[in-house]
């Protein structure tokens, strides 16, 4: 496979030192407790139901994960607190089409827009992103999508839009969300200039196809320099406000969930350690990279800001 | 695994022979009771059915069924008074051990899957990480208990020096408990059962023990 970098990311970079033995050959050791293997890469047999899908400056040469794993490992709360509730749970609740969504606040031109509509405004491309969960394991992804950046500009932010704040769907029909102590629903936001940043990605397909409703169907977003609760999904409505808006997972816990959740190995989790991170499909783990190794690209976002303070 | 003789009812004599027998059926059957959620584990680990993160599903499997054969251990002696059959007691000891030969793979797990015997990180896992430390130090307290848990040992530290010593369990059992409400992001429900019941298990032994003024009294 040809492999294209982004100008501005080397693979000595973002390449991984340490030498780490692949499942499968750990199965042999471990006997008993061998591992599962599960077929690597994306099957790219079927056409893909985008049409054209660009190519992209931004990928990787980094083994993406497996789709069955990408599929089927979620933190998507609103389906169920385990990581195989959301692929048991979303498929046959969420309905992707029709989709709006709804663009509101500090804007000149405010709307409520198709789903197609929204997207129109640049061509689907392709992204091979590292995904760092907050709870310390990774997987890389091929997101297929257009930047938020140029989604968002139609609508005219003002001077007055200091950050975007992002709602997934609201419809306990669609999402049964009773199950926990939580403010539904799912919220998120990003400061300006991280939104219109060119890694911040919307996707609407992983390993080109349509996005799962797992994943967060239709359209989720992807930030890669952040932990991964900020990447939300099934989004709904945007706003651009003045003010810092409220999320989820800070207003649950905001001791342990800060709004800028920068993937960051020197700023443990109060709980656990953020140093090291398990690669889903590998054994050993491996160190975690500031900015999820995007700090060429974000790092000037966060200058002169103590990150262990703003974590 | 260490012999199981008596019990801990020391002062009971080996009854009749079909007696006898069919106490050592009933064993037989705890122990493959016991080892069928490792053999279920094992089975799914060899076939590949351990889902997307393999390592935190054996785990958590081992963690969970450590804490659940700890509930059915402390549950022996409420059981026993409850229902009057003494002769539960002689299935405790051996239950317990189960249970602190799943903590044992669990930890073991940790080391070996988790953090590949990275000791540095191990123990700054320790020191700095609550949900670590309390799961360490159940552990590490459960280790006394397993060690001391032959007939041999008991005959040698005398019962009531035992059956002290074994009391370190109150603290383990809770710690363990803990160790899993630390741990969990959200879902805090299912660890709370667990506390509850041991909480609840051993506040049983409380009362009837400030009742029956005497600890486990014949």
């Amino acid at each position: 496979m040809l492999i294209r970098h982004a100008p501005d990311i080397r693979s000595s970079d973002i390449t991984p030192r340490p030498v780490y033995l692949s499942r499968r050959q750990w199965m042999i050791g471990l006997g008993a407790f061998a591992l599962a293997s599960s077929a690597g890469g994306a099957g790219r047999a079927a056409p893909s139901p985008f049409g054209k899908i660009a190519k992209s400056a931004y990928t990787l040469d980094e083994k993406t994960t497996s789709r069955e794993d990408a599929t089927h490992y979620n933190n998507f709360y609103e389906y169920g607190l385990n990581k195989e509730d959301p692929a048991r749970n979303a498929p046959g609740l969420l309905k992707p089409r029709p989709w709006t969504v709804s663009v509101e606040g500090e804007c000149a031109k405010p709307g409520v827009v198709d789903l197609d509509d929204f997207i129109r405004t640049a061509a689907l491309e392709e992204r091979i992103y590292r995904l760092r969960c907050v709870e310390a394991w990774s997987m890389v992804i091929p997101w297929v999508g257009v930047p938020l950046g140029t989604a968002l500009q139609r609508f005219e932010p003002t001077s007055k839009a200091k950050y975007v704040a992002f709602q997934t769907l609201n419809d306990p029909k669609q999402m049964p969300t009773e199950s926990s102590g939580f403010r539904w629903p799912y919220r998120e936001g990003l400061r300006m200039d991280e939104a219109m940043n060119p890694l911040a990605f919307l996707a609407v397909g992983l390993y080109g196809d349509v996005l799962p409703a797992q994943n967060g169907a239709p359209i989720r977003l992807v930030v890669p320099w952040k932990y991964g609760f900020k990447s939300i999904k099934s989004i709904v409505a945007i706003r651009f406000v003045e003010q810092q808006p409220t999320t989820l997972w800070n207003s649950f816990a905001p001791e342990e969930y800060g709004f800028y959740a920068n993937v960051n190995p020197n700023v443990d989790h109060p709980r656990w350690s953020q140093d090291k991170e398990r690669r889903i499909g590998e054994f050993l783990r491996r160190p975690t990279l500031m900015f999820n190794g995007y700090g060429e690209q974000v790092a000037g976002l966060y200058a002169g800001m103590d990150l262990k303070r703003y974590y | 695994m260490a012999a199981d003789g008596g019990g801990v009812d020391l002062g009971g004599r080996r009854s009749s022979r079909p007696a006898f027998r069919w106490r050592s059926g009933v064993r037989a059957g705890i122990h493959v009771l016991c080892l069928i959620p490792l053999a279920v584990l094992m089975a799914a680990g060899i076939a590949g059915d351990l889902g997307a993160n393999p390592i935190e599903a054996v785990i958590r499997s081992l963690g969970d069924w450590a804490l659940r054969l700890l509930v059915v251990a402390l549950a022996v002696t409420p059981a026993r008074r409850l229902t009057g059959w003494a002769g539960l007691a002689s299935y405790r000891r051996m239950i317990g051990l189960w249970a602190f030969a799943y903590a044992a793979l669990h930890f073991a797990a940790y080391v070996v899957l988790d953090q590949f015997f990275d000791w540095a990180a191990i123990g700054r896992e320790i020191v700095k990480h609550k949900f670590i430390t309390a799961g360490m130090l159940a552990f590490a307290l459960l280790l006394p208990l397993a060690a001391t848990s032959t007939s041999a040992m008991i005959r040698r530290l005398g019962g009531r020096r035992w059956q002290r010593l074994h009391r370190l369990v109150y603290v383990a059992g809770p710690l363990a408990a803990i160790h899993y409400i630390w741990m969990v992001k959200a879902d805090a429900l299912q660890p709370m059962v667990y506390f509850v019941l041991i909480l609840g298990l051993l506040c049983y032994r409380g009362v009837v023990k400030s009742r029956a003024g005497g600890w486990m009294r014949k």
